[in-house]
């Protein structure tokens, strides 16, 4: 067979749908913390991988805000070059099993993705979550390479996403970077606010040594703004530049009458006993948390996903989400939004809160809610729900759980007068860079956008990780 | 890697006196602010105000009462043990100017972090007038360290056992009614002794300052567990306060807020000492 007669490779039927991953079913996992989704093993991997049609024009790559090569891994998965696919992945992201597990992909990546076109987007989230766990059991990836010392320091203030990623770029770049915690454990809030059962804190561990291997010294305890003032650092401390990665760790509240008593949690008390104190195996942990029966979520995003999911596993028998716009504005990943359904989670749309109840010793009984009709879209392109009027009516709780947003953490504003902030107290930064108004100070993530996703703050951590190199280089 | 104590003395039968090694947090901190304490791996993350502190030793000294599981744990350890956790400065110091006459009001283990403010207020130039209380003599703590740092020092008992037999607030009515004029008042101590100060000096017209001990877990600003309503807005202890104005605290939402997790904090110390006491 001569050259000219090889066949060409014949057309691939495409596979409409993506393959699907094996999860505990809902009346299991609702009793447990472990995680939902079990994975895909390596047969369903090559298979999925074989989906991707390797297009010329990788739209993909774009939907991705750390813009990791994906068909690229994807190949290699699908050649079962499994060496080569971590390593094109760990090459733009330093926590693959995180992103895999947590990004929205679905308006991301696969929202781009050519099949998406005519059939379901290659499950590019899963193959990431796929490589990543692959490595971890097997250990192929090859050791990253360090460049030599620079003998110039750099202060790294949260080990959320964003500082993890602003710290491993620039440890491979080789400065000397500390990244400071005030928390006495790493994550952030993949740590406080994401539930073992979506995030298990083995794999973020996992994730933080690979950080720390880079050779990034982690300082937990440390409030920066308290215990050392940017300026200290950036001055006596002789750190030459300095990123804040704070993030959005405030909580919001409803504004409503009542929101004091007993049993209304923000998010994050709600998440952070459970997540990070560990209040659910209490008393073998001493943090305690009381939960109740019949709870109440109000918001739509994930961290009402996360919380209402919670509540179930905390042993409520009703748990119920309350969201002021319908099903299509929720900011939830579809994901979870399913997977609460799946559960019974009880969505109420079209209510926005108006009063909390409490008995005479200062316990929530119940709440207030008026219905809402969609108007015109605002700011943020969702359309804007607007109250109708005599729709009020009332539920009883024992429970509420108010997951309507964050604030910028005003720790570090506050200490540090010359940086320059937005009305809405975010930092202001040079988008390309992360520079701040301040010379060699730049900031990144949650701190700088409000409440986002953990994939947008490691890209904010990227570009930042960038223009640090850039001002110590100049410097 | 912990926090070592370096001293550690039993200053009554219910209270512990404790040494810290903290440079970073001793360079740093300032009268009014709090660190938060976790035992080990398993810990509750605990407030306590900063009683004392070195800077040129890098120490930081800590007053605390043996409530709870981690506050009974932490007495416990000896000189050389090692703390897992202990994070600060937090909270807002409190500003220290010259008002004049400041009645200064401990009670029981307020007596602890009232201490680095009387200090400060002292050497600010003000006349301090220290009244300290508790239920009986032998629960008295600091009294020569406040004696020391005080114009005047006047003590009570519940029991009458020492000192003038009343409340804290009963001295401070006595030296009122007997024509002494103030022109500021700091309450430090359980939510029902400084409610009942603010009580008091609400209707002498005495501004008065008060430090909250909520319940926290960050100690950051990040969770609101340890919320109160100030002047009828939600304010929070660790990062707003913990020194608040005292006459426009909601008393009634600060005590019911602070008793929510009595039932898991008697178990918890029930399994605590069943468990000591087995081993």
């Amino acid at each position: 067979m001569t050259a000219d007669e090889k066949p060409k490779p014949a057309k691939k039927k495409i596979i409409p749908h993506k393959h699907p991953m094996a999860e505990q079913s809902p009346a299991e996992r609702v009793r447990n913390y472990k995680e939902v989704p079990r994975g895909y093993d390596v047969a369903t991997a090559v298979a999925e991988a074989g989906r991707c049609i390797q297009c010329d024009n990788a739209t993909c790559i774009g939907g991705c805000p750390v813009e990791i090569d994906i068909p690229g891994f994807v190949n290699a998965i699908a050649r079962e070059d499994f060496t080569e696919a971590i390593r094109v992945m760990k090459s733009y992201n330093n926590l693959p099993a995180v992103c895999g597990r947590v990004c929205p992909q679905e308006t991301q990546c696969e929202q781009v993705c050519v099949l998406a076109k005519k059939f379901e987007p290659v499950a590019v989230g899963r193959l990431e979550r796929f490589i990543a766990d692959y490595d971890a059991e097997r250990h192929v990836c090859p050791p990253p390479e360090i460049a030599a010392a620079k003998n110039k320091k750099v202060a790294v203030v949260g080990a959320g996403p964003a500082g993890l990623t602003v710290a491993g770029d620039l440890a491979r770049m080789g400065y000397g970077v500390t990244l400071f915690e005030a928390f006495h454990a790493t994550g952030g809030v993949l740590r406080y606010g994401i539930p073992e059962f979506r995030l298990p804190k083995a794999i973020l561990d996992r994730e933080v040594e690979y950080v720390r291997s880079l050779g990034v010294d982690i300082q937990c305890n440390m409030v920066i703004g308290k215990t050392y003032t940017v300026k200290e650092l950036l001055g006596e401390l002789g750190f030459g530049a300095v990123f804040i990665g704070t993030g959005a760790g405030l909580p919001r509240w409803m504004g409503v009458p009542g929101e004091n008593f007993i049993g209304v949690y923000s998010a994050n008390e709600w998440l952070t006993r459970i997540n990070l104190m560990r209040a659910y195996e209490f008393p073998e942990y001493d943090t305690p948390i009381w939960a109740g029966k019949n709870a109440i979520v109000v918001g739509g995003g994930n961290t009402a996903m996360d919380s209402v999911r919670t509540a179930l596993r905390m042993g409520a028998a009703r748990a119920s989400i309350y969201y002021r716009r319908s099903e299509v504005e929720m900011p939830a990943r579809v994901e979870e939004y399913h997977h609460a359904r799946q559960e019974g989670v009880v969505f109420r749309f079209l209510v926005a809160p108006v009063r909390v109840f409490g008995d005479d010793n200062g316990w929530v009984k119940g709440m207030e809610f008026q219905e809402m009709t969609l108007g015109e879209p605002d700011d943020s392109g969702r359309r804007r729900p607007v109250p109708k009027e005599g729709s009020n009516f009332t539920v009883d709780c024992d429970m509420v759980v108010v997951a309507v947003g964050t604030y910028p953490n005003p720790i570090i504003p506050e200490t540090t007068p010359e940086l320059e902030l937005t009305k809405w107290g975010t930092i202001k930064i040079d988008e390309a860079t992360g520079a701040t108004s301040i010379p060699g100070v730049f900031a990144g993530g949650d701190i700088v956008t409000g409440g986002a996703t953990v994939i947008s703050a490691m890209g904010a951590g990227k570009r930042a990780a960038r223009g640090v190199d850039a001002y110590l280089t100049a410097k | 890697m912990g926090y070592k104590v370096l001293a550690r003395d039993d200053i009554t039968s219910e209270s512990v006196r404790m040494k810290v090694a903290a440079p970073h947090i001793a360079r740093k901190c300032e009268p009014g602010q709090f660190i938060m304490f976790r035992i080990n791996e398993k810990g509750e993350r605990i407030p306590l105000t900063i009683a004392d502190f070195d800077r040129a030793q890098g120490t930081i000294t800590i007053i605390f009462q043996k409530v709870g599981k981690s506050t009974y744990h932490l007495a416990e350890l000896q000189v050389g043990a090692e703390i897992r956790d202990f994070v600060g400065p937090l909270g807002r110091h409190m500003d220290v100017g010259k008002i004049g006459t400041v009645a200064c009001l401990g009670g029981g283990l307020g007596i602890a972090p009232i201490y680095p403010k009387v200090r400060a207020l002292k050497e600010a130039g003000n006349n301090v007038v220290s009244i300290i209380g508790a239920r009986r003599k032998d629960l008295v703590i600091l009294e020569a360290e406040m004696r020391a740092q005080s114009n005047e020092l006047y003590v009570t008992t519940d029991d009458g056992s020492y000192g003038l037999h009343g409340f804290v607030t009963d001295q401070l009515k006595l030296l009122v009614d007997g024509g002494r004029k103030f022109d500021s008042c700091l309450a430090v101590g359980p939510i029902p002794m400084m409610e009942a100060a603010c009580k008091l000096t609400r209707d002498l017209k005495l501004p008065t300052l008060v430090s909250l001990d909520t319940l926290m877990v960050d100690g950051t600003g990040m969770c609101g567990s340890c919320r109160v309503t100030v002047a009828g807005k939600t304010k929070f202890t660790c990062v707003d306060g913990p020194v608040f104005d005292g006459h426009a605290v909601d008393w009634a939402e600060a005590k019911s807020r602070q008793c929510r997790y009595r039932p898991q904090e008697a178990e918890a110390l029930e399994k605590y000492r069943r468990e000591r006491g087995a081993s």
